[in-house]
């Protein structure tokens, strides 16, 4: 590894991620840039609902936390910071990040917001828009409509960057193109350059989920291979990416976890489904070509990643209210606990059905025996076993019915059962995906900040 | 009897109602027996009993890696999902679970 590297971390992998590895990173020097990738599918549904209710919400919960405890290493030491905890609304978290900055004495500090993907009125203005899960129109789900957002490419948070903004605030962006866009800036690749391309996308795909490359969802205690030391500190990964392409991986000395050949492998292929047409907004990415080999104590260099041109259509995920699951959950356990366990689900049942209660569909779990495989699960007679009914339906109260029945196992059901959780009800917020020609986006950006002290 | 997780480790990701589990192989000898008789006919018989299917598989030798993609397996995708898992991250753990074939 040569200093003409580029070093990008990855500050989170998902909307709750642990913050100390980022913080490891800034304070270490270790990076030029950290890249946080908090959005799930559904989360920018779930913050459009909290910006309705509140203007100056509806971005990351932990945005604050997070740049409260990196902003003063990464501005001391030159790091820029990118991510994708604007969600539902970018300008509003780059305004919080630029308070928080103020706070820690950091008058200085710019924040560019990247908007665009917020496509819900093109979407609601094209009811023919075909969805691809249902195959049916997007008119079907119109009426129930909450947010509709389109996957934004490399070039979206490039036009951030290219602000001079030290911080880079986004919303739906695709995750690999969060990574790829700082080298780009920083190298000044064309965009065309299919091979440079390839080289930032799979490193972009290898790092989104931080630790799940050096040693997250790994450890298998049964499995000498499958150790992961070091587990309660586990380090972030970090690429060094050149600018011909060429990528090491490696993470944080002194940090616990693991980075070789066996993790980097399983993350390559996480989320991928045919791993020669791995399709983001910037390139058509082709895995079958990629060699993993360790070069020293966690670090692995990848090499033959190649790529086609982008696809023409983006993807958009539209977010739309369907119903109610309503769950409880009570336990049993002794002699006969599966027996008592199946008993209570049936006059759990019998009653709500007797209530009049219809549910377009329910569900099931002996927690313990067949919540998590269903009927591929193995021949098992725990000691205790805890019975779980879920169910969707339109209606709120009888959502709410099926919580309260299974908390009625108290006094009304077989003998002994404990442990009955409060009834709950949670709005369902389905998620399905659409294509549009990518013509159809307008960026938009706003920098924020920059007092002179 | 030998079973995947004798030979391979395993990890499970999600998109909508489709898992991916890619199955990687621990030395060269267990990726042969992998590539020969992890077959999708055999994955799907193993994830049936969850609803789910059909099966593709895709071959990584390079990395001694099969790339299983299974769809409908995740109770109608995350977001509409009434199980405790709605990711299906333990999905992984039911493909360590398959019964391999003796070797001839």
């Amino acid at each position: 590894m040569t200093d003409q590297r580029l070093r990008i971390g990855a500050g989170a992998g998902f909307a709750d991620d642990r913050i100390e590895p980022a913080v490891a990173m800034a304070e270490a020097g270790a990076v030029d840039y950290l890249v946080f990738e908090c959005l799930a599918e559904r989360t920018v549904a779930r913050e459009v609902q909290a910006r309705q209710a509140d203007p100056n919400a509806g971005f990351n919960p932990h945005l604050c936390a997070r740049m409260r405890a990196v902003l003063p290493a990464a501005m001391r030491n030159g790091i820029k910071i990118v991510s994708n905890m604007g969600a539902a609304n970018p300008a509003a978290a780059a305004r919080a990040t630029i308070e928080v900055a103020a706070d820690l004495c950091l008058p200085r500090l710019r924040a560019a917001a990247v908007t665009g993907d917020d496509v819900t009125e093109l979407v609601r203005a094209r009811p023919d828009l075909m969805l691809m899960e249902s195959g049916d129109p997007v008119a079907s789900i119109l009426p129930d409509l909450v947010s509709a957002n389109v996957y934004l490419g490399a070039d979206a948070v490039l036009a951030g960057l290219e602000t001079g903004a030290e911080v880079v605030l986004t919303g739906r962006v695709a995750d690999p193109s969060l990574f790829l866009a700082p080298a780009m800036f920083h190298f000044g690749w064309d965009p065309g350059d299919l091979d440079r391309l390839a080289a930032g996308s799979v490193m972009g795909h290898l790092l989104e989920c931080a630790a799940q490359l050096t040693g997250g969802c790994f450890a298998d205690p049964t499995r000498l291979e499958k150790q992961v030391p070091g587990m309660d500190n586990i380090g972030n990964p970090i690429a060094w990416i050149g600018a011909d392409g060429a990528l090491d991986l490696t993470k944080l000395p002194g940090t616990g976890g693991r980075l070789d050949r066996r993790t980097a492998t399983e993350q390559l292929l996480y989320e991928v489904h045919d791993p020669a047409r791995y399709i983001t907004p910037d390139c058509t990415l082709d895995m079958t070509g990629i060699d993993l080999v360790e070069n020293g104590r966690d670090q692995v260099r990848v090499t033959g990643a190649r790529a086609d041109a982008p696809p023409l259509q983006l993807k958009v995920l539209v977010a739309y209210a369907d119903g109610f699951i309503g769950e409880g959950q009570v336990g049993y356990a002794g002699i006969g606990a599966v027996e008592r366990a199946r008993l209570a689900a049936q006059v759990v049942q019998d009653r709500l059905r007797r209530r009049g209660f219809v549910y377009d569909e329910m569900r099931v779990d002996l927690i313990g025996c067949t919540s998590l495989h269903g009927a591929a699960s193995g021949p098992s007679e725990p000691y205790e076993v805890r019975l779980r009914i879920a169910a969707r339906c339109r209606d709120r109260a009888a959502a709410a019915a099926v919580g309260f029945e299974v908390r009625a196992m108290h006094v009304n059901g077989p003998t002994g059962g404990g442990g009955g959780s409060v009834a709950s009800v949670r709005d369902v917020m389905a998620v399905q995906s659409l294509l549009i020609p990518r013509e159809l986006i307008s960026l938009g950006i706003e920098v924020f900040g920059g007092r002179q002290p | 009897m030998t079973i995947v997780h004798d030979l391979a480790h395993a990890r499970a990701g999600d998109k909508g109602n489709t898992s991916n589990i890619v199955v990687v192989a621990y030395d060269t000898a267990g990726w042969h027996r992998l590539q020969r008789d992890l077959t999708a006919e055999r994955v799907a018989a193993a994830f049936a009993p969850v609803g789910a299917g059909p099966v593709m598989r895709y071959e990584l030798p390079r990395l001694s890696a099969l790339n299983f993609v299974i769809e409908n397996a995740l109770g109608g995708g995350v977001s509409r999902s009434l199980s405790i898992d709605p990711h299906g991250k333990a999905l992984s753990a039911l493909m360590l679970t398959i019964d391999m074939p003796n070797p001839e």
